[in-house]
């Protein structure tokens, strides 16, 4: 009984199988937008240096918005017809400005954008130096004098007493 | 007592900053467009497709290319006020229809009133790309020459117009070679770059 309900399985499974055979058979890889990998390598490289100007904390490569679909087949025929990446670029901020770069050109306007975060860095570094210099002579071992030393003792021992003495409330 | 007070100044300039920050819109870029000549494009005609029209054809003349289609919602805020432009003949306004089908552009028109003197179809968007459009609706104010004087991204406001856009068509009309000067102090008046 057992066995024959397995034997049925069995069966079916291996039916079921065999229908899928025709499918398997004629299923295929996706085919990729340009069947040149390398090209799309390149592709994808470059739109990855340009915002998309409608959503634009996505670059053009990441975005599927119509408008970065449209520029993205751009740059693809643009590397077909053998462009360089500059070129490429420079095509692209001449019609929609620096702002398309992902990453700022290095100019005048710009320096200080670049060179912000090392001046803060400095700048802390300098702020940093100086207060442990400050703190050094604010820790600088001074031995207590005689006077200091009978004061602390009475202090501490009033303040044992006080606690034995036990009128604290219950903690 | 000095010490204390530093923090305070770094506040004070960050909320200045931060101030300024709110009242500057992220979508407004630049455009690298100004005072460069208008791209040369020669695309059909939407009401006679089989002629085409050319920004060439407007040498000579003050005019503005309306970036524009079926599609776009702002499109229609700003399409009320283009249309009393046209009826006071403020300057001729040219559309180009960007990513549409020409029925459905045809059929907005029909329904909306129509503003343009001529519209071109830009139906794969490769002249919108040649003018770097992000968004529609642009409009690009045109010399003579043919060179761009100046941009309005997203839907044309009646105080835009009144205080940026006429101010500099005036100026044009005045004189045969723009004065970039002049041209450029007139554009401080407008909220856009």
């Amino acid at each position: 009984m057992f066995i024959d309900v397995k034997i049925k399985q069995t069966i079916t499974v291996l039916l079921l199988l065999l229908g899928l055979l025709p499918h398997l058979a004629s299923a295929k890889e996706a085919v990729p937008l340009a069947s040149d990998t390398k090209l799309e390598k390149r592709v994808d490289d470059i739109t990855s240096e340009l915002r998309c100007l409608v959503c634009q904390n996505q670059t053009i490569a990441d975005s599927h918005a119509e408008l970065a679909i449209d520029l993205k087949n751009q740059v693809r025929g643009m590397v077909a017809k053998g462009q360089t990446q500059d070129q490429i670029v420079d095509y692209m901020v001449k019609r929609y400005g620096d702002f398309v770069r992902y990453r700022p050109a290095m100019k005048p306007t710009t320096y200080l954008l670049w060179g912000g975060p090392f001046i803060l860095l400095v700048l802390g570094m300098v702020v940093l130096i100086l207060n442990l210099k400050k703190r050094k002579i604010i820790i600088q071992d001074s031995p207590l004098s005689e006077q200091e030393t009978a004061q602390l003792d009475t202090l501490l021992h009033a303040d044992s007493g006080a606690v034995s003495g036990g009128e604290g409330k219950p903690s | 007592m000095v010490r204390y007070l530093i923090p305070l100044f770094v506040v004070l300039i960050l909320g200045v900053f931060l101030y300024r920050g709110l009242h500057l819109d992220p979508r407004e870029v630049p455009s690298p467009f100004i005072n460069k000549p208008a791209p040369d494009f020669s695309l059909q005609r939407l009401h006679d497709m089989k002629s085409t029209f050319s920004n060439k054809d407007m040498l000579g003349k003050v005019w503005l290319l309306n970036v524009w289609a079926s599609w776009c919602v702002a499109c229609r805020e700003e399409h009320p006020l283009l249309i009393s432009m046209a009826r006071k003949n403020m300057v001729p306004i040219y559309g180009l229809n960007y990513k549409d089908a020409p029925r459905d552009a045809q059929g907005w028109l029909d329904q909306h009133g129509d503003p343009y003197v001529e519209n071109a179809v830009d139906y794969k968007g490769d002249v919108g790309i040649n003018y770097g459009v992000y968004g529609v609706p642009e409009t690009f104010l045109i010399d003579k020459q043919g060179v761009i004087r100046h941009k309005v991204i997203g839907p044309l406001t009646s105080s835009e117009l009144k205080n940026c856009v006429m101010p500099i068509v005036n100026e044009l009309n005045k004189t045969e070679q723009a004065n970039v000067a002049v041209i450029t102090e007139l554009r401080k008046q407008c909220s856009s770059t």
